[in-house]
């Protein structure tokens, strides 16, 4: 039998699985990434408290659903600016870009 | 009132955002001039929209609170996006293109936080916060064949995303534990039954995502080297704005639905507190430029903020919004000034303002007073802001703390003045002429002096004004 409690740990795995990626890797591309799976943490973690908690409604798929629209958008921007970085240094490397720092 | 008369503010700066974008897109390049002046116009029309309603009150579909207190932001985001906009005209003009995206773009981003001061739901604070936070990577990247720019919008747009992430987890736990997005039924269930474990995960998630977003320590990292690399105008408008649409959003989430945690937060803000105001000032003292040197400045502020939420009072709340008015308008005026400065010599390393003072009485001047309103000496508007925190602190027994603060102001003004000194006694370099200073950027550096002095020595109608705003939280 599959719990609530199942859900959450996938989507705590996940999260910290992601949030490794973001701050390990270091190629800009698996970055984003990386953030992209902590994204995924939280729709399952909104689905599953939707499912769970209150089967009667529908606030937390439709939450989901704003977080996957708004991250495309974000991963959008985030490419845009990772070509650009790209077509002036023909690097994808966040450690490359060490420009500013105190 | 209506919906729409409750929207009006909103629904103009959609309307003067997508116009701007959709009207650059249609002109030639040579005339694209005229839209910086119907951006600052069309915000200045808006302003004058919102403070006619100031006193209004009303909730739209449940999850959109209009108040005093969201108003009393707006009004904030919308003076900055002004100001901001006064300071861009020969910044972004001297770019190869793409001004009517610049402008748009700039009332986007004010729109975002508009709807994140005015959210009374979840979503709703998530789009308001993701419309802010998209609108301003994409314009701190603007100066597209810097590097130092490109790298602050790369820092900016993987720090920015990944806070929001974290922040996103503590919201779906908000939401599983009471099973509601709305803020109101939140606070209602949190009230009946006390913190449960998984709200209390969710709660220090969302307070992690808000320290990212007001730069606090440690959470700040990201602040300098963006600050840095962004268009001087923009550091201006990201340093106060968006600093003010994370504790516009932090009191609403933290004040109005859940004072029943408090708690569970109370010591994490005091450790917040702290560290941004030790470490924000004391890592300011060595730096060499001055965007930088702001950076760490508006760290520490963000400490000072958090005073004002250490209180937990009414007193807390009005000294924050009266703090981040006169703030507004101290930094702002700094970074125009330093914008001015970047448009005629390039430069932005405060050894180069050496002697600034022959160059331009006016500009110096201004840095000058600014920089002091931001040390919180008396008869600044700073002084006030600053003394109002402190009294809220104190109120509540947190002497220690308020004599922290004192302390660190003290620390701050050692580095304010180096400025100064570097404009007032330094020699300007040989051969240089007096700084221009465009007829616009003038009037707004004046108003924004008027403002510092008008507030210092009699503030009464700000704080007023601040306070009823304050009372809508903890106030019933």
């Amino acid at each position: 039998m599959i719990t609530l409690s199942h859900y959450l740990a996938l989507a705590g795995l996940l999260f910290v699985v992601g949030l490794f990626g973001a701050l390990a890797k270091r190629n800009a591309v698996a970055v984003l990434m990386g953030i992209e799976l902590m994204l995924n943490a939280v729709n399952i973690n909104l689905v599953a408290f939707n499912r769970f908690m209150n089967p009667g409604e529908v606030t937390g798929q439709v939450f989901a659903l704003f977080v996957i629209v708004v991250a495309a958008a974000e991963v959008a921007v985030g490419l845009a600016i990772v070509i650009n970085l790209y077509r002036r240094r023909l690097a994808t490397d966040v450690e490359e870009a060490d420009w500013l720092k105190w | 009132m209506g919906i729409w008369q409750l929207l009006s503010v909103e629904l103009l700066t959609a309307a003067l955002g997508l116009g701007l974008l959709a009207v650059g897109l249609l002109m030639p390049g040579r005339e694209r001039r005229g839209l910086a002046y119907v951006a600052t116009a069309g915000l200045m029309g808006i302003a004058a929209v919102a403070w006619a309603m100031r006193e209004a009150q009303g909730v739209v579909l449940n999850g959109y609170i209009i108040d005093p207190f969201g108003t009393y932001f707006k009004l904030l985001f919308l003076a900055s996006a002004v100001l901001t906009c006064i300071a861009s005209f020969d910044y972004i003009g001297r770019l190869p293109r793409g001004e009517g995206e610049f402008y748009a773009l700039l009332v986007l981003a004010t729109l975002g936080m508009m709807l994140v001061a005015s959210a009374g739901e979840l979503i709703t604070l998530y789009l308001g916060l993701e419309l802010m936070t998209i609108s301003l990577c994409i314009l701190v990247t603007y100066r597209k064949g810097d590097m130092k720019s490109a790298e602050a919008g790369l820092k900016y747009i993987i720090l920015g995303a990944l806070s929001s992430a974290v922040l996103l987890y503590g919201l779906s736990f908000i939401y599983g534990a009471t099973g509601s997005t709305l803020l109101e039924d939140i606070g209602r269930v949190v009230a009946r039954e006390g913190v449960k474990p998984l709200l209390g995960v969710g709660i220090i998630f969302v307070l992690a995502g808000f320290a990212f977003k007001m730069a606090a320590v440690p959470f700040h990292m990201w602040a300098p080297d963006v600050y840095e690399g962004a268009p001087t105008p923009i550091t201006g408008f990201l340093s106060v704005a968006s600093k003010a649409a994370g504790f516009a959003a932090f009191l609403r989430i933290f004040f109005g639905a859940l004072p029943a945690s408090h708690g569970l937060w109370a010591e994490l803000i005091v450790a917040l507190s702290v560290l941004s105001m030790v470490i924000g000032n004391l890592v300011a003292i060595p730096q060499k430029n001055i965007k930088r040197l702001l950076a760490y400045s508006s760290i520490s502020q963000a400490g000072y903020l958090l005073l004002g939420v250490v209180a937990f009072s009414v007193l807390g709340v009005g000294a924050i919004l009266y703090y981040s008015m006169i703030y507004v308008f101290a930094n702002m005026a700094a970074f125009t000034a330093a914008t001015a400065f970047f448009n005629e010599d390039g430069s932005d390393e405060i050894a180069d303002f050496a002697g600034l003072a022959r160059r331009s009485p006016l500009l110096a001047a201004v840095l000058l007073f600014s920089l002091l309103s931001l040390a919180g000496i008396p008869p600044l508007a700073g002084f006030v802001s600053k003394f109002y925190l402190f009294v809220a602190v104190i109120g509540q027994g947190y002497i220690w703390l308020a004599l922290l603060a004192v302390l660190m102001s003290m620390v701050s003004v050692y580095y304010y003045l180096q400025v100064a000194k570097a404009m007032y006694f330094g020699e300007p370099p040989a051969g240089r002429a007096a700084v221009r200073v465009p007829l616009g950027m003038q009037v707004a550096l004046v108003v924004c002096l008027a403002v510092l002095f008008f507030f210092g020595l009699y503030p009464t109608p700000l704080t007023g004004y601040a306070f009823n705003s304050a009372m809508v939280f903890l106030g019933q």
